[in-house]
Parts: structure tokens; C-alpha cells; sequence
């Protein structure tokens, strides 16, 4: 019976829309939405900030997801990977500022540059991730801890100590070529990307590995290469996100690319739940406005600076707290390994069942 | 060569400290295979309670030799029993869940601690009698740790070519005792073979009536005392306390546990030593600001070379 109607569906769907063009369809679909989001906000500067930073934690977040939470492997670094792609786009940037393309208008041909500055940008994060994965993939899990954050710490080290990336002063005068659009277009790649993996035979494998890394080699499953790959994908990610946050804030520095950043997207992804793309969506969103809410809160109400800096001071021992008090009540996180659309209708079903 | 000889002498000086805090990571290690992350901190903590204890002594009376003496006696005790509380109520809760539930929690802990530490709250409670306590957080700037030992030059060789201080002298004692001790405990002592047989399988140890949460409670507060004496040596050493030394001492040294092979004693000294004079040489040699990469750099290439470490074997994991 199944099988017969899965049958009749398939040429039905590829009749709608051609085979080549299914996968591209939700693009296509995606960029005018976005065009008209950015046309909206472009009055308010503040808003279009705040939305641009959640959008580049809502990256970082998902893409570290595929490898805490779908391969089980814990990256606490995964700010170094964003640095790279930072310095590096935002190098690129810089270098290309003055050429453009001349049978485009100068707005279009900004753009062309600024996504080959972030390809550059993603693409050196992706290498960086791929040198520094491949001794400590190899190793039990708890090492690429250490490792991942200790390349956090190498790569500030070498941007102050670099004369091109300006030392500890950072790069300035990056073209603002970034906007809510393109940030929120990064966003939906790696979703997408996050799913994809999620539900193909690679995603699998990331989840045997996650559960038991000995059954997953014993079943041939190849451990490291598909730790390494994945570990490649998610720092390109980060390398992406780090573009689009260099061309849209006014400056980059060493002090942008911290642990404590790196922490802040540990924290996100272990609340919405390990291997929970869509929770660790929901827990970039709710970090990301958390902080800003309770600040323009404090402000208004007229405490002038003390609290609204207290905000910021203790946000970082909080998340601290946040994870032990996670791992101690609830270790899977908000979600666990479930999506929202798993665990809505459940919860719709139980409410009105108490209800009635 | 006087230049090398120098060098040879402050790398042992930093090494030996980092060869103390790495032996916490390794004897942790041992008994629960959990990288405690918070290790690093749990030392910083106890610099500043040494700070708190030196500052209440005042001037004269802090670098006396029992003044000393309960500074570190004070930091020691005092990071004991936050080793035992932390090993009470976050990791003990936690031992039979998956090891990645463990490691975020060491990384809570570490990031509450560090940065819990900088910020600006302290109350004062009026006693009876006109006195008043007052507790407050250190705040995030650094600060200068008093002089407990007073800096003197005990060795001049040449024209001031090679200069040893007393400091290094008594901080390499300190050291070398603390080491002493601690392998009088392991290998003498009932509680070190409980130890060791808790760190070999800790089913079968509890089977043969080892009191197994026992031994890893007490080898926590071992582990954390002796991260508070080597806390105030690198203080002593680096004559500053701050939040944050605890993170990149604590990542060093566990760099160098896992030269020495993680789990190994006598490895977690020897990577210390490593460790320090290959961080020396580098500062001495090529550029002192790329300190804080060596290490890493180094981690790296071990892992890349020999990931067991100099000592460790890498084991098949048993299922």
C-alpha cells in the first residue's frame, strides 16, 4: 500500500518542478524574502544591528551543532574558526576596496566581492579546522576540548602579532557591504546544510559516532573521516559568519574573538540541545536578545550604566552556571536530540488533553 | 653559554610549577578519566585566598616563616575543600553519565569560577561589638601579590651573566617537597594503593571494599591542594594575581600532562619540565610575544608525533 502511493507520488512532484531545480527551489525562494526584509529595516539601524548579530550566533550555533551535537565531539574553540574568517574576509575586503566591476552597478559589484571575501574567508576557516581536527579527531574526544581551545588562543596570537591584521587594534574601514539580508541568506545555507546532513546516510554515521564511537567503527563506519569532515564543515561555517560579523561592525579586534565568545555559542547549543538544529536556533535567539532586552531594560528605566554594564559582567559566569545547572537537571538540553516540530504537536496534544 | 644557563635555570623554575598543577590533572585523571577542566581555576581561587590570608598578616609579619607557612597551609586547606565540594555536587552526581555530560560541566565550572571572580560584588555585615566583615569579590584587574618572600639575588655568576633568586631556589624546593610527599602517598600509603586500584578499575576496587567515592573525594582535595601551592609559587613568581590565571596556567599544565602521557605521574613532572624550558627557550630565543601559542604549538606537534604522550601508552579501549 505505501509503497504504492510513494510511488505515484514521485514523478508527480518532479512534474511540478524539474529534478535539477527541486533542491535549488527553497533558494530561489529565500533571496526575494530576504531582499524585501533588508528593504524594511533599513530605517532603523539598531534594529538591523540586532538582528545581524543574532543571525551570525544563529550560524555559529548550528554550524558547531554538527559537531557537538551530531558527532559528539565537544569544539570549545569554535570562536578561532570565526577570527579566521573575520581577518581574512575582511583582508580581502580591504585589498579590493577601491576596484569594482564595470559592466555591474557599484552595489552589485560590491556584493560579488563581498561573497568572494567570504569564500575566502569560509574556505581558510575550513583548513584551519581540517589541520587542527586531524591530530585530535584522531584521539578520544575530550582532547579536541583542549586543542580547539588552545587554537582559539594560537590564531589571537598571531593576529596581534601581524602587522596586516593590525595587531591588537584590529582591522577598521572594512566595507559595510553586509546586511540583514545576506547574514539571514548565511543562515538559511547552513540550516540547510545542518538538515541535510541530519537526515542523509553521512548524518547517520555522525550519529552512530555520537552514541558509541567503537560500535559505529566495528559497523565501518570511517570514525575519523567522517569527524574530520564534519569538523570542516562547521568551521567553514564559522569562518562565514565571522565574514559577514567583519562587514558589518565598524571594527575587528582580538577582543571580538575571545573564548568567552567561543563559550557563548557552547552555551547556545548545549541549551537548545545537543543535535538539535532547530533548538540550537531558538537558544542562539534567546542569548542573543537576552542580554540586549534586560540592558535597553536597566537603561530605560534610568539606571544609568552601573546596571546595564552589570548585564554584561554577569552574563559569563551565568552561562557557567547555566551548564552545570543544565548538565545536572536536564544533560540533553531543551530539546535534546529532537527538532521543534517533534515536540510541539506533543505538547499541543497534551495540553488540550488537560484542558478538556 | 651563560645566556643558555639562565635560560636552563628559569625554564626549570616555571617548569617545576607547571609540573605541580599538571600532577592535579593527572591524578584526577587517574581515578575518573575526566579532564577537569576547572583545575586552573580552582588554583587561581586558591592564589587568592593566599592573597586574603597575606594581606590580613600585614607586611611584617607575611613574610615571616610561619607567615609563609600559613599562607600556603591556608590556600591548601581552603582549595581542598572546594575540590571536595565541586567533586560532591557536580561531577559526583554525574559519574555514571556519559563522559561529555562531565566535561561540560568541568567547563561551567571553570567559566563560572573565572569570570565570577571579576565581578565587582561584596557586601559588609556589621558584627557585634562596632566590627564589620566585609566580603567582596576581587574584581576584574590584576593585582600585585605581596612579596612574601623577599626577592634577593643568592647567585651571581660573572658580570650578572647568570642570576639566580632566592625565590627560584625555595619555589624549586617547595616543589620538589610537595612532589616528595605526594609520592610518598601513592606508593606508601594505604590510600595511595586504594588509589591506584580505584585509577585501575574502579568496579572491581569497590568490590574488594574500597571506599571508592571516598578515594576519589580525597584525591580531588589532594589534587586541588596542591594546585593552590603551586597557585602562590607561579604568583610568587609572576608577583600578580588576576581572575584569569587560572585559565592559562591550568591550559599549560595540561599541555604538560599531556606530554608527560595524561594519567602518568611521573610523565606529568617530566612534561612540566618540558614544558617550561621549551617556553623559555622560545621567549629567550625567537619572540617573547608569542608565548602563550608554545604551548599549544607544542600540543599539537605531540599529538600529531606520539599522541600517548613521552610516557603514556595509548590503550585499547575495552568494550
Amino acid at each position: 500500500m505505501t509503497t504504492a502511493r510513494s510511488a505515484t507520488t514521485v514523478p508527480e512532484a518532479g512534474a511540478v518542478v524539474p529534478a535539477g531545480l527541486k533542491g535549488l527551489l527553497p533558494v530561489l525562494l529565500a533571496l526575494p524574502v530576504l531582499g524585501l526584509l533588508e528593504w524594511l529595516l533599513r530605517a532603523s539601524p539598531f534594529a538591523t544591528y540586532l538582528l545581524s548579530v543574532m543571525g551570525v550566533n544563529i550560524i555559529l550555533a548550528v554550524s558547531l551543532n554538527i559537531v557537538n551535537g551530531m558527532t559528539g565531539q565537544f569544539s570549545i574553540g569554535h570562536a578561532g574558526f570565526m577570527a579566521v574568517g573575520a581577518y581574512l574576509a575582511g583582508f580581502v575586503s580591504l585589498m579590493l576596496k577601491g576596484v569594482a566591476i564595470s559592466f555591474l552597478p557599484e552595489a552589485l559589484s560590491d556584493q560579488v566581492f563581498f561573497l568572494l571575501a567570504l569564500l575566502v574567508g569560509g574556505l581558510s576557516a575550513a583548513l584551519c579546522g581540517f589541520l587542527v581536527g586531524l591530530p585530535s579527531l584522531r584521539l578520544r574526544g575530550d582532547y579536541l576540548a583542549i586543542v580547539t581551545l588552545g587554537f582559539g588562543e594560537i590564531i589571537r596570537v598571531v593576529v596581534q602579532n601581524t602587522d596586516a591584521f593590525g595587531r591588537a587594534l584590529g582591522l577598521s574601514g572594512i566595507p559595510q557591504t553586509s546586511g540583514v539580508g545576506m547574514v539571514y541568506f548565511g543562515v538559511f545555507l547552513v540550516v540547510l546544510v545542518a538538515r541535510r546532513i541530519a537526515g542523509s546516510s553521512h548524518g547517520r554515521s555522525l550519529w552512530a559516532i555520537r552514541e558509541d564511537e567503537v560500535a559505529a567503527e566495528a559497523m565501518g563506519v570511517d570514525t575519523t573521516g567522517y569527524k574530520v569532515r564534519s569538523f570542516v564543515i562547521s568551521s567553514f561555517f564559522a569562518g562565514i559568519a565571522g565574514g559577514l560579523f567583519a562587514h558589518f561592525v565598524p571594527i575587528i579586534n582580538p577582543g571580538s574573538f575571545t573564548f568567552v565568545k567561543s563559550m557563548e555559542i557552547v552555551v547556545m547549543v548545549v541549551l537548545g540541545g545537543l543535535g538539535s538544529t532547530t533548538g540550537a536556533i531558538l537558544a542562539a535567539i534567546f542569548l542573543t536578545l537576552l542580554p540586549e532586552g534586560l540592558r535597553s531594560l536597566f537603561t530605560s528605566l534610568g539606571a544609568e550604566g552601573s546596571l546595564a554594564q552589570k548585564v554584561d559582567q554577569i552574563r559569563m559566569p551565568v552561562y557557567g552556571l547555566l551548564l552545570v545547572a543544565l548538565m545536572l537537571s536536564r544533560p540533553q538540553g531543551l530539546f535534546g536530540t529532537k527538532e521543534i516540530w517533534d515536540v510541539l504537536p506533543k505538547w499541543w496534544a497534551r495540553r488540550k488533553k488537560g484542558t478538556s | 653559554m651563560a645566556q643558555l644557563l639562565q635560560h636552563l635555570i628559569n625554564g626549570l623554575a616555571a617548569g617545576t610549577i607547571y609540573a605541580l598543577v599538571a600532577l592535579g590533572y593527572t591524578m584526577v585523571y587517574g581515578v575518573l578519566k575526566l579532564i577537569n577542566f576547572a583545575h586552573g581555576d580552582v588554583m587561581m581561587v586558591g592564589v587568592y585566598m593566599g592573597y586574603a590570608t597575606a594581606i590580613g598578616l600585614g607586611r611584617q609579619a607575611q613574610s615571616s616563616l610561619w607567615g609563609v607557612a600559613l599562607i600556603f597551609a591556608a590556600a591548601m586547606l581552603g582549595c581542598a575543600l572546594l575540590g571536595f565540594f565541586i567533586e560532591r555536587f557536580a561531577y559526583r552526581p554525574l559519574r555514571e553519565k556519559p563522559r561529555l555530560t562531565a566535561l561540560i560541566t568541568a567547563i561551567g565550572i571553570s567559566f563560572a569560577l573565572s569570570y565570577g571572580f571579576q565581578l565587582d560584588l561584596g557586601f559588609k555585615l556589621p558584627l557585634p561589638g562596632g566590627y564589620e566583615l566585609s566580603l567582596a569579590l576581587p574584581g576584574a584587574s590584576p593585582r600585585a601579590f605581596p612579596e612574601i618572600i623577599r626577592p634577593t639575588e643568592w647567585l651571581i655568576i660573572g658580570d650578572r651573566d647568570v642570576v639566580i633568586w632566592n625565590w627560584q631556589v625555595i619555589s624549586f624546593l617547595i616543589a620538589l617537597g610537595l612532589m616528595l610527599v605526594l609520592q610518598y602517598l601513592v606508593y606508601r600509603t594505604r590510600f595511595g594503593r586504594a588509589m591506584r586500584a580505584v585509577s585501575w578499575d574502579h568496579r572491581v576496587a569497590a568490590l574488594m571494599g574500597i571506599p571508592t567515592d571516598r578515594v576519589i573525594a580525597l584525591t580531588f582535595m589532594l589534587s586541588s591542594a596542591l594546585a593552590a601551592g603551586a597557585g602562590l609559587l607561579y604568583a610568587i613568581k609572576d608577583t600578580s594575581v588576576s581572575p584569569l590565571m587560572g585559565l592559562y596556567v591550568g591550559l599549560k599544565a595540561f599541555v604538560a600532562a599531556v606530554i608527560g602521557g595524561i594519567g602518568n605521574v611521573p610523565g606529568a613532572v617530566v612534561g612540566g619540565l618540558v614544558l617550561g624550558l621549551v617556553e623559555e627557550f622560545v621567549v629567550g630565543y625567537a619572540a617573547s610575544t608569542w608565548r602563550d601559542a608554545v604551548a599549544f604549538g607544542f600540543l599539537i606537534l605531540v599529538l600529531l608525533v606520539k599522541p600517548g604522550g613521552l610516557f603514556g601508552r595509548v590503550a585499547a579501549e575495552k568494550v
